[in-house]
């Protein structure tokens, strides 16, 4: 029976297994083979040389992915505490606030942004109407950096929220038994038991962040590119899918990095602090 | 144990939960290194009194005094008492050591002196040499020995324990009942301790609490509450109970099945209506022409030490405890002593237990699986 049972479980992965295959495992494949080739297929070794040319691009990326990062969950922790300290009711009103805008197609979500902050935009009108002198906000780091916290602000509350919200009251009251105040509660107990959804966050956010292109074009006004800008026109300009791909590896590879060092910092076996959605 | 002073004080207790009376002007008293017992059926507000003491729960109204003083309001961590949680509630995170240490480390011990510390409390709960141990890879009996262990490394006064021992198998229990008693008396703190159990209260306490409904039914010393117990949920949830209506005729001699029996109690008003307890294991099978009571066997089990029968005695059903082999449909004689029969006011409870007329041992297993409160 057992024999029968794990044949049937392989046979209800099988489609999963398939698909992986078709789209997940070929296309790596895809993206390193060309970018160790050239236009005619012979193998070469240019691309990555060129990717140097690129430092600083790569640099800033990462920089910008890491400071919206930070800001995510510096803002999403406090919120995600706040709502899984609410009644159950109230938790669930809030979750769907949060959930809402997601809904929205980013395009759009973005487009608001830069109507938003735009010399003539929403922002320096209120300020003209009150006589203050006007800001310039589009077109400038902060600018993206901001669309990116605001974009990707749920997925680093959700995780959080959902290992929070599923802590075992015992715990607090097991740690408050013992004499801690709030505060060496929070610090010892509730902490420490969050970093999983932490670092789910983390990673839902910083991934995200480091590879947009969508972002900076709208919100940086093309003044400075991120590497997902560049990617991109590497296939939509310039044609050349070999150099694009070669970028994309090292862009994956850098992100690998990153988050091998993240999860050496959780030191969880279980980094999977869950979706909700 | 009658004359040390009194620890913590309960007055007038009254907590609800919207609706919901769970505790109803509970007052209750504990005195300096004594085994209380707060026992009762799930629901009946035990565990709520223990949250009160605690402190995770503040009472609608009434007093909690801790040797006088009245700490209404004070948090948990400002309480001279510690708590065992009923599933242990050990930090996942955390390895055994810490566990133990956590208390110690808040109070700013020095590393040394909580060195020796958490040695010395493995050393009492028998875990010698499991410092490095993480909590999830220890046993159920492993993972409570950490949570007594860890309360205790604070050195409470009082230490509340909140059904313990329920999601342990019954060996296990057994012993752990043994050595929490000798823990107890070793340190010579109050242990105020939860449980359903009616066995477990009987055998570790000083004093027991049945409560029920919100209310405390009986205070006493085991032996108390087991010979003489107060009304008939007293007397059918403390071990087994023939409880039947019967009628005071004087001091000394009361009527019920329709026969006139002596007994040891008095006080009652000529013929006040009240409830009989007679235990199985002190009613004797006499032959029917020597028998007070006659009746006709219907059910018998073999209960290893002895026999469980079911006696039809003009429609009420008897239990009866005892070593003599009786088959089904026997005629029987009943023979009760008078110091075996003892006599309650009626209460609210009356006529709702003590008849074996629906008995059967797979309801009573069902009754004696762990209910959460």
């Amino acid at each position: 029976m057992n024999k029968k049972s794990t044949f049937y479980q392989k046979l209800c992965a099988s489609p999963h297994i398939l698909w992986s295959a078709i789209f997940i495992i070929v296309p790596l494949l895809m993206v390193a083979y060309y970018s160790f080739t050239d236009a005619n297929g012979s193998f070469t070794m240019e691309n990555i040389y060129r990717l140097t040319d690129y430092t600083d691009t790569f640099l800033r990326s990462l920089w910008y992915g890491i400071i919206a990062t930070l800001i995510c969950l510096v803002m999403a922790y406090p919120i995600a505490y706040f709502i899984s300290q609410s009644k159950a009711r109230a938790q669930t009103t809030m979750i769907m606030l949060v959930m809402i805008p997601m809904w929205m197609n980013f395009l759009i979500r973005t487009y608001a942004w830069m109507n938003i902050l735009e010399d003539s935009g929403v922002i320096n009108k209120m300020l003209s109407f009150l006589h203050l002198p006007n800001l310039h906000m589009i077109n400038t780091p902060s600018a993206v950096i901001l669309g990116m916290v605001y974009n990707f602000l749920p997925y680093m509350i959700l995780p959080i929220y959902s290992v929070l919200t599923k802590l075992d009251r015992s715990l607090v009251e097991a740690a408050q038994d013992l004499g801690a105040n709030k505060f060496n509660v929070f610090l010892k107990v509730i902490f420490p038991m969050s970093v999983s959804g932490i670092v789910s966050g983390i990673t839902m956010v910083f991934v995200p962040s480091v590879s947009t292109f969508y972002i900076s074009q709208k919100l940086g006004g093309g003044t400075f590119a991120l590497i997902g800008d560049i990617i991109e026109m590497q296939f939509q300009v310039s044609n050349n899918f070999n150099f694009g791909a070669a970028l994309s590896l090292v862009l994956m590879v850098l992100i690998l990095i990153c988050m091998a060092f993240m999860n050496k910092f959780s030191d969880t076996e279980d980094a999977g602090g869950g979706m909700v959605v | 144990m009658k004359n040390n002073p009194v620890v913590i004080d309960l007055k007038n207790i009254s907590v609800s939960f919207g609706d919901n009376q769970i505790l109803n002007n509970l007052n209750l008293y504990i005195r300096d290194k004594e085994f209380i017992t707060l026992l009762g059926p799930s629901g009946c507000g035990k565990t709520t009194t223990l949250r009160v003491i605690a402190g995770f729960l503040e009472p609608d109204s009434g007093d909690v005094l801790f040797s006088g003083k009245k700490v209404n309001g004070v948090p948990p961590h400002k309480r001279q008492v510690n708590t065992v949680f009923q599933r242990y509630a050990l930090f996942p995170n955390l390895n055994v050591y810490e566990n133990i240490a956590f208390g110690l480390r808040l109070k700013k011990m020095k590393d040394s002196d909580i060195r020796d510390k958490v040695k010395e409390m493995l050393a009492l709960v028998n875990l010698k040499g499991f410092e490095r141990r993480a909590v999830d890879s220890l046993s159920g009996g492993q993972q409570q020995r950490v949570a007594i262990a860890r309360a205790l490394a604070v050195d409470p006064k009082v230490l509340l324990l909140d059904e313990p021992l329920g999601a342990l198998d019954l060996k296990l229990r057994k012993d752990m009942q043994v050595e929490l008693k000798n823990i107890q008396q070793r340190l010579g703190i109050t242990f105020i301790y939860v449980t359903h159990d009616q066995e477990e209260a009987l055998s570790m306490s000083d004093t027991v609490v049945v409560m029920d409904g919100g209310d405390i039914q009986q205070i006493g010393t085991p032996e108390d509450i087991y010979n003489e117990p107060k009304n008939a949920f007293v007397a059918d949830f403390i071990g087994e109970s023939n409880i039947l209506d019967g009628t005071m005729l004087a001091d000394f001699k009361c009527e019920f099945s329709g026969a006139q029996f002596e007994c040891l109690d008095k006080g009652f008003a000529t013929g006040e209506a009240v409830d009989v307890v007679v235990r199985p294991e002190d009613v004797d099978i006499v032959p029917v022409e020597k028998g007070m009571l006659t009746g006709v066997v219907t059910s018998v089990t073999f209960k290893g030490v002895h026999f469980e029968i079911i006696v039809d005695i003009g429609g009420f059903k008897w239990m009866i405890q005892t070593t003599d082999y009786e088959a089904v449909g026997n005629k029987i004689g009943l023979f009760i002593e008078p110091d075996a029969i003892h006599i309650m006011k009626k209460s609210k409870y009356s006529g709702m237990f003590g008849d074996y007329s629906s008995f059967s041992d797979e309801i009573e297993h069902l009754s004696d699986i762990v209910e959460e409160e």
